[in-house]
């Protein structure tokens, strides 16, 4: 697994696309840095680019560079090696190239501007979260390829994933508070929090930016939750069962496939 | 030595093998022909275990293959040269090596197909025969037993082609099996020593080519299939 890891991080890491990645985080980060000169204001506004752009620009550009492995694999799949190696090799490489671009994409101007601050939580959060959200997209997105050799089916139901968890879920989370508004629903809303990695995310942000305070009744419920230690072992359960769950899916998918 | 025992292969309700017999005991270059959707890459991809066969057993030294190393044996040509597009050829190389061991005959390869010229440059930037000529390099780099090309010819110059030719008939006199699929019928009939005939997933004529232009009563090997395939339509 760690050969094929390292050659296609070499691969992914060398490609404009991935570059360009890079450059969009080092800009907008930057930008909205020396522009406001508040690195908390910036935090919330890179948590909205985050939280949104992340999800989509790991299984757009996941997808296409599957999509573009399934078309050589035959000569990796024609040496001594397992298709776990393999297919566990590649989701790591794209994982690590992606997560690698939009870590140091946030962190580079951030060190140049304020050093002090990379080590801060609300930063070091932002962009923990920003990682984990490449990895789950990436091994969606690679899941998504080897269960769908039609691009457009495969590309088409990336796209839905991605609007159902970072648009569609948050509307229908918002139509059912309304709806059962004279109910307690506190619990309710705690866990379809924990049911999308995307809401999660944001969840986890703005409590490390402390405006749970906007949030009424729900942000104390959610505050003494992620506050406690079985609370952070559930959020970080959760987690782990939005990468494993999927993982596991695509290295069946690859054991059974015929390519 | 290598058998395939009552093979089928279905891909959803496509039957595209119907019960493979084939043994190939004796070292030799053995074209495997047929049209279009005949099951030829099928069949060579269950070999290689790209392919799980629906039924049936492939047996390499009289045993059951099983697991990944005995690849190890086998050096297999895809029929289509696609490579990971940010690396070198040379990066490329390395990188089947490092999951291989070293390449024994690598040098010896890049010289005759003239891979050397173009060895730095990234993959991307090759053309359909450069590419065709760094999938031969990277394939027929191990010195092994047996070797499985799928339409190896496409996209080469004539020089290519030459080298190609040479090489396969070096192994051929080194006493290795080889196996071929190609739809050009001057190459078979320069090279093949026996011929198989698949039609429809099913094995439709297996023999010499001295057997198949006798038995079909024309006077090459190009004619003699084209007969094959009218036959069958016939019938």
């Amino acid at each position: 697994m760690k050969k094929v890891f390292k050659y296609c991080f070499l691969d992914l890491i060398r490609s404009r696309w991935t570059i360009v990645y890079l450059l969009f985080f080092v800009i907008t980060c930057g930008g909205l840095l020396y522009l406001s000169g508040d690195s908390s204001k910036v935090v919330v506004s890179l948590m909205n680019v985050v939280i949104l752009l992340v999800p989509l620009i790991s299984m757009i550009y996941g997808m296409m560079y599957m999509y573009q492995v399934r078309d050589y694999v035959e000569i990796l799949l024609a040496q001594p090696i397992s298709r776990k190696s393999i297919f566990g090799g590649y989701v790591l490489g794209l994982s690590a190239a992606l997560s690698v671009s939009v870590a140091l994409g946030i962190l580079l101007p951030l060190a140049f501007y304020d050093f002090q601050q990379v080590l801060s939580a609300q930063w070091l959060m932002l962009t923990a979260i920003s990682v984990l959200l490449t990895i789950i997209f990436s091994i969606l997105a690679s899941w998504l390829v080897l269960a769908h050799e039609n691009r457009l089916k495969g590309f088409g139901l990336g796209l839905f994933i991605w609007l159902l968890l970072a648009v569609i879920y948050d509307g229908i989370f918002l139509v059912l508070l309304i709806a059962f508004e004279g109910f307690p629903m506190e619990r309710l809303a705690l866990g379809l929090t924990l049911l999308n990695p995307v809401d999660m995310g944001r969840v986890l942000l703005i409590f490390q930016l402390d405006y749970s305070a906007l949030m009424g009744y729900t942000g104390a419920v959610f505050e003494k939750f992620f506050g406690t230690l079985s609370g952070s072992l559930i959020i970080g359960g959760a987690y782990l069962l939005w990468m494993g769950v999927p993982l596991a899916l695509l290295l069946r998918k690859a054991r059974l496939k015929d390519f | 030595m290598i058998e395939f025992k009552n093979i089928h292969k279905k891909f959803g309700k496509q039957q595209v093998l119907h019960g493979i017999d084939l043994k190939f005991d004796q070292p030799g270059i053995f074209a495997i022909l047929g049209p279009n959707g005949s099951g030829k890459t099928t069949l060579i991809k269950s070999l290689m275990g790209m392919v799980h066969p629906t039924d049936g057993e492939i047996l390499i030294n009289g045993e059951i293959k099983k697991g990944n190393e005995y690849r190890n044996n086998i050096a297999y040509l895809p029929q289509i040269a696609r490579f990971p597009e940010n690396l070198s050829v040379n990066e490329f190389f390395d990188f089947i090596e490092n999951i291989r061991g070293k390449g024994q005959r690598k040098e010896e390869l890049m010289t005759a197909f003239g891979v050397h010229d173009f060895a730095s440059k990234k993959l991307r930037a090759l053309s359909g025969g450069m590419r065709q000529k760094v999938n031969l390099v990277s394939a027929l780099m191990y010195d092994t037993q047996t070797i499985v090309l799928d339409e190896p010819t496409i996209g080469l110059d004539p020089v290519a082609l030459i080298a190609l030719k040479d090489w396969i008939r070096n192994e051929q006199a080194a006493g290795k099996t080889i196996l071929l699929t190609t739809h050009i019928m001057d190459i078979v009939q320069e090279l093949a020593d026996e011929i198989v005939f698949l039609l429809d997933g099913k094995v439709y004529y297996r023999g010499t080519q001295q057997e198949l232009l006798q038995k079909t009563n024309t006077p090459n090997t190009e004619h003699a299939i084209a007969q094959l395939l009218t036959l069958k339509k016939a019938s």
